[in-house]
């Protein structure tokens, strides 16, 4: 076994073994968040696919793996992408990568956002912080098949101007018919003139039709709280409200126990679960 | 002698023959694996003939207590669950799962030793064998598979013993997992000794234990030794500690904020003792490594414990930070999201974690305080 790219066959109990991958380019979105481009690794033999909302367990040679989801084109086989926040030891290891370096990928593993039963209707994403990262596929679905859905809304908290992540793409898709993107700061600077506040205020600039859209919701867990709320307020049924969970991760696919939510392996039932699934459990402290 | 026809194959068994089944066993290449006396406690470790396993012991299990004490027959297997469970060799508490170096700028993997023993297990309860079961069932039931369990899974040859007497701690009979194995055995044996005879009744259970025990000296019970083995084995179902294995689940998930979960944990330690005594818990970290040049990467896997403080950490916060939502997390996760997970309970009712728990918490008295049954 010593070429250096190994085909990771499930067979042999190696679904825990990652394929390399090579960076093909870094590019930094903030001051602590990055992009890895990678040349998309071959999985059993077979080329990279995935749905957006999936994620990969991401190695870091001798430092460790992390939960990424993959942020790029679902139709763009050649390369995947990976936004990375750098917050403990895996993800600063990623940031002092370089191109040409190796790293590890797992994966893809978990649910995905559910395009499907969006066809038809009007979009709506609320997302806070690196939770973009996951939608963002999502977003080029559904810009490549623009005609199947209804208009696409954008809600986007960051904590400061400094800290949007996809800037330039967020202002092309402003652009874009029936496409709206608003975006909400916690602290402005001299040179923001959009919105300051939490997401969720944001709801007041737009109109929705609750019967006719789906919502889709990642962030931080308080975010996502008041976001369920706020559009179960506005009409929404459970059904229609879609979110995405983090939780502890060292397997990925329903192994090592750490990111159980009650009955839910969030790995690989979810991280992506139609609200009635976990709504009853995400209403208890600490489960 | 001519085997007996029929579904149920039963056989008597001399201790000669028991031996004899080993030599077999040794002789087409397994490693025996089995109870031994070690360390004031029984210990599973290899075997090399009867003569190793703790005959004339037995111990005495209560909340927080084990000790073993000497009996007044000369029985091989006249004790309860051991402290460490069988998990250990199919699931091993330590495990490389792949070790990388650096060449140039790129990476490559070396290669890796696997274990190859093929494993008898001797004298496997019938909790354990569920529990072995149940792993199974943990970890070949994602999408995505570790094989390794079942790589070693496949290749065992397990002679279970059914128990005559039960452990102070024990429930199996509640949860519907012993004293009679009944499946998943390649033999199981009956232990029989009174003041006139030591003998064996062995219930085949699989071609393997078949053709095994086939040019072993053995003999065909009369009625009365088979009844008498299955009346001590029905001896053993009376057991003090139960738990409602139909309602359980549901009740506690139904009662999630009762008040006697702050109530254990100003008790429970946290220590995480329960979560490695118990064959069925699974939970593991991962641990990475590089060697001192740098050059040479190493992963391996760990068994982990929900008690532990960052088992539910990221970087945001702390799901768990209380004891409470830890012991919640394990009692609930054993005894009723296991059900929706995996179909079935993740306890056997061994009672290991009983008498493991330096403050003998019991797990059956929880439940009934929580439950209100
Ligand atoms: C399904 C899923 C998708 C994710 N997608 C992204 C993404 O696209 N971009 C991104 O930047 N982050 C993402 N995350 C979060 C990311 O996995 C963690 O931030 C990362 O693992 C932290 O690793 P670290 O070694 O850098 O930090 P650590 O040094 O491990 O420490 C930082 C903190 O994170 C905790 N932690 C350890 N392991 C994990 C873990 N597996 N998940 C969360 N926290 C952990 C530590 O206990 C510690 O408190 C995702 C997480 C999940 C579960
Ligand atoms: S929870 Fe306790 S009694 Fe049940 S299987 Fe685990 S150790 Fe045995
Ligand atoms: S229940 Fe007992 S054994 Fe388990 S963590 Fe608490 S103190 Fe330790
Ligand atoms: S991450 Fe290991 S079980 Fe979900």
């Amino acid at each position: 076994m010593s070429e250096t790219f190994v085909d990771t066959g499930t067979e042999t109990g190696t679904a825990m073994v990652p394929s390399f991958a090579t960076i093909r380019k870094i590019t930094w979105e903030t001051d602590d968040t990055f992009t890895l481009i990678i040349d998309a690794p071959q999985v059993n033999g077979l080329p990279f696919s995935f749905k957006p909302g999936q994620f990969n367990m991401v190695y870091a040679f001798g430092t460790g793996e992390s939960a990424i989801s993959i942020s790029s084109d679902p139709f763009k086989k050649s390369v995947i992408a990976h936004t990375i926040h750098r917050v403990g030891t895996v993800t600063s290891h990623l940031s002092r990568l370089k191109r040409g370096d190796m790293i590890g990928i797992r994966g893809p593993f978990g649910s995905a956002w559910p395009l499907d039963k969006a066809a038809g209707k009007d979009v709506c994403i609320v997302t806070g912080g690196i939770g973009i990262a996951p939608l963002r596929p999502t977003i080029y679905s559904l810009l490549r098949k623009r005609s199947e859905y209804g208009r696409i809304i954008i809600l986007y908290g960051a904590r400061s101007p400094l800290d949007l992540l996809y800037r330039v793409e967020l202002e092309e898709w402003s652009k874009m018919p029936d496409v709206e993107v608003i975006v909400a700061v916690d602290r402005g600077d001299s040179s923001w003139k959009g919105h300051i506040g939490v997401v969720t205020n944001l709801f007041s600039y737009i109109k929705l039709d609750p019967r006719a859209s789906i919502a889709m919701v990642c962030g931080p867990e308080v975010m996502m709280k008041f976001t369920i709320e706020e559009l179960q307020r506005r009409g929404f049924a459970q059904s229609q409200i879609h979110v995405s969970l983090e939780r502890n991760m060292k397997c990925g696919i329903g192994l090592c126990g750490h990111c159980q939510l009650g009955p839910k392996f969030i790995c690989k039932d979810g991280p992506v679960f139609a609200l009635p699934d976990v709504q009853y459990l995400l209403e208890r402290k600490e489960l | 002698m001519v085997l007996q026809s029929g579904t149920k194959r039963i056989l008597k068994l001399t201790p000669d023959g028991l031996e004899q089944i080993l030599d077999v066993l040794h002789k087409i290449g397994f490693e025996t694996i089995g109870p031994t006396l070690g360390n004031d406690a029984i210990v599973y470790e290899t075997i090399g003939s009867i003569d190793d396993l703790p005959q004339g012991w037995t111990d005495k299990q209560e909340p927080a207590a084990y000790r073993i004490i000497k009996r007044n027959d000369q029985a091989y297997f006249g004790f309860n669950a051991a402290p460490q469970s069988w998990k250990r060799f199919l699931y091993p508490p330590d495990r490389t799962l792949f070790r990388i170096r650096r060449k140039g700028k790129g990476l490559e993997f070396m290669e890796q030793e696997e274990n190859t023993a093929e494993l008898a297990l001797i004298g496997v309860r019938p909790c354990e064998l569920e529990a072995i079961t149940i792993q199974e069932r943990v970890f070949t039931s994602s999408e995505q598979r570790d094989d390794s369990y079942l790589a070693v899974r496949k290749k065992l040859f397990i002679i279970a013993v059914n128990c005559t007497s039960s452990g102070g701690n024990c429930f199996c009979a509640s949860m519907n997992t012993g004293p009679h194995a009944k499946e998943n055995f390649d033999l199981a044996l009956t232990e029989v000794v009174n003041a006139n005879e030591h003998f064996f009744i062995v219930e085949i259970g699989s071609e393997t234990g078949l053709s095994v025990i086939h040019d072993v000296e053995s003999a065909e019970p009369t009625e009365d030794e088979v009844e008498t083995a299955a009346g001590l084995v029905r001896q053993a179902e009376s057991q003090i500690r139960k738990l409602d294995l139909d309602t359980t689940p549901k009740l506690l998930s139904a009662n999630l904020e009762h008040p006697e979960w702050d109530e254990v944990s100003k008790r429970c330690l946290a220590c995480g003792n329960c979560t490695m005594v118990c064959p069925t818990c699974f939970c593991s970290t991962v641990e990475d490594t590089t060697d001192l040049s740098g050059k040479l990467a190493e992963r391996r896997r760990r068994w982990d414990s929900c008690f532990t403080l960052d088992f539910a950490k990221v970087a945001g916060g702390n799901f768990r930070t209380s004891p409470r939502s830890r012991y919640r997390q394990w009692l609930t996760h054993k005894l009723s999201s296991w059900v929706d997970q995996f179909g079935k309970s993740g306890c056997v009712g061994c009672g290991r974690c009983i008498t493991w728990c330096p403050v003998g918490i019991d797990i059956t008295a929880e439940v009934q305080k929580i439950t209100g049954t």
